[in-house]
């Protein structure tokens, strides 16, 4: 069909017209948005940008981000290692276990849902009162880790059930009627199969942990300096967890708050930008590894 | 020789009642199909002969069916008994993975691990359904990319490979063209002489052609078994007739 270009093809129709320009505006307006968004931080950020900001250590005068873009990445891997095998687990249970109508799922369901509506900053105070002051960790990775994995872990159970109800029933059928059990069509068919949508749900996962801030400020804390092994008593391996350490994002927030180091904020904006696209290419370039020649 | 006995078998689907107390002898080594409108219980019990009716919620299932004696709804592994009694689906359903390890996945599952094993197996099962010319350079490639009529043959292939006693093949040519609905009854003649074939068909030329029995169903009961020539030529009962010359269904 030959699209004609002028709006000539509306006269006699306003309704259509209407819709036509609103529609577009709407388009115009999400995309424009985002556009300036990322221009502005880029125009503003990139020239801020040195290699002092790059510096291994942190110290007053360089204010490097190098401590904060590691603590991001420990943390985001700590994260994941606690919520996806749990959401994970307990999508299977829901998804392919539970029988429908039952009590345990609707109130699992009921649990996670609410789970994913409570403001960060709530999760922040509670990781604070529970993880911090009465197990007694302190500003501590774990403990932010810990809390954000508890944040997170609703968003990878839904898209991973959703992931799972996806699959079609006929692979399921085709493995039972092969005399294999449930055990071995779950985790041989069906969980390979959901791939490609858990893997979406980790995306947007990562998206919400590196983002974060209010909940990480009262448990992680705001510690500026490098992870290290060492304590009062020597090496230790697990030293790194109980440091208080600031990721990328709560690294901003202070820059901002102490109003003292405006141009660094700027330049660490760019890297968060830059940190978080990176991570979403090389996710969704996973996941199209992972399920090469394996379309539905 | 009897390889199948059902005996006085109802199924209730919650408070539908879908097979009303069937009897049935299936022999050994030939083709019974199953025919009737839609929801007269044909599918039903086809899938109640290796049990893929206890995946559904709400099903009530009395009465026995014996596999060589052996009653399946007794004390009989479940597993096991799907690995005796295969099943060929309405659609292609190959897994999303390569062709072998489609194929190979049966015997996996049943605890084949050697791999020279395994590849034996696989060729002479591809070569059982009449595709391994089609397949054997592209082993290792995804089944998805296959024809329709390839991905079923590949489907049966897949059942083969667990060297079933019984297969059963539920409407498996309704989703393929005329041609390789042709090679897939080709394969079904040639496969009898080795496994007894329960299939259910939609269309009556079909069981014509290739089957040795035939049974005829109605809302859940069973009209008349018969052997397929005289089913058609001579029906016993006045509905088999209105049914097989076109009144309804």
């Amino acid at each position: 069909m030959k699209r004609t270009s002028s709006l000539r093809r509306f006269r006699g129709h306003p309704a259509a017209l209407m819709q036509y320009l609103l529609v577009h505006l709407a388009a115009l307006l999400t995309g424009g948005t985002v556009l300036v968004l990322i221009g502005y931080i880029l125009i503003t950020g990139i020239p801020h940008l040195s290699l002092d900001l790059f510096a291994w250590n942190f110290t007053t005068e360089n204010q490097s981000m190098m401590p904060a873009i590691i603590n991001t990445l420990c943390m985001t891997v700590l994260t994941l290692l606690m919520a996806v095998p749990v959401g994970v687990g307990a999508a299977i249970y829901l998804a392919e276990y539970a029988k429908r109508g039952n009590v345990l799922v609707k109130m699992v369901r009921i649990t996670a849902e609410t789970l994913a509506g409570i403001p960060s900053i709530v999760y922040g105070l509670f990781g604070f009162m529970f993880f911090n002051v009465a197990l007694g960790w302190g500003y501590s990775m774990l403990s932010g880790a810990v809390t954000l994995a508890i944040m997170v872990l609703p968003l990878v159970m839904r898209t991973t059930e959703e992931a799972l109800n996806s699959v079609s029933d006929t692979f399921r059928e085709g493995s039972f009627g092969l005399g294999a059990g449930k055990l071995r069509t779950v985790f041989r068919i069906v969980l390979p199969a959901a791939v490609p949508g858990i893997l979406s749900g980790i995306i947007l996962s990562i998206g919400r942990i590196v983002g974060e801030s209010a909940a990480l400020i009262f448990t992680a804390g705001s510690g500026r300096e490098s992870l290290s092994f060492m304590t009062q008593d020597g090496f230790s391996l697990f030293a790194p967890l109980f440091q208080s350490t600031r990721t990328l994002s709560v690294h901003m927030y202070n820059l901002m708050n102490e109003g003292l180091h405006m141009d660094e904020a700027r330049a660490t904006a760019v890297v968060l930008l830059v940190l978080v696209l990176g991570i979403n290419a090389l996710s969704s370039y996973l996941g199209k590894k992972l399920t090469k020649g394996k379309e539905l | 020789m009897i390889k199948m006995t059902i005996e006085e078998l109802h199924l209730h689907y919650g408070e539908f009642h879908a097979l009303k107390g069937i009897h049935m002898n299936i022999p050994a080594n030939e083709v019974t199909a199953l025919i009737g409108p839609s929801g007269c219980g044909k599918s039903t019990l086809l899938k109640s002969l290796n049990r893929m009716n206890d995946l559904v919620e709400g099903c009530r299932i009395t009465g026995s069916v014996r596999l060589d004696g052996q009653d399946i709804y007794g004390n009989m592994d479940v597993n096991d008994l799907r690995r005796r009694v295969g099943m060929v689906f309405q659609k292609p359903n190959p897994f999303p993975m390569s062709v072998f390890d489609n194929v190979a996945y049966g015997p996996r599952t049943h605890g084949t691990r050697n791999k020279r094993k395994l590849e034996e197996i696989v060729e002479k099962a591809l070569r059982q359904a009449a595709i391994w010319d089609e397949v054997k350079d592209r082993l290792h490639k995804s089944a998805m990319g296959l024809s329709g009529g390839q991905q079923q043959r590949l489907c049966i292939a897949r059942a083969l490979a667990v060297e079933p006693e019984v297969l059963l093949m539920d409407e498996s040519t309704s989703a393929l063209d005329p041609i390789s609905t042709g090679r897939i009854e080709d394969l079904i003649l040639e496969l009898k002489k080795q496994y007894t074939i329960v299939m259910v068909t939609h269309n009556m030329q079909q069981a014509l052609r290739i089957s040795d029995n035939t049974a005829f169903f109605l809302l859940g009961d069973m009209v008349e078994m018969d052997k397929t020539q005289k089913l058609f030529t001579m029906p016993g009962d006045k509905r088999t007739e209105d049914y097989i010359t076109g009144r309804f269904g």
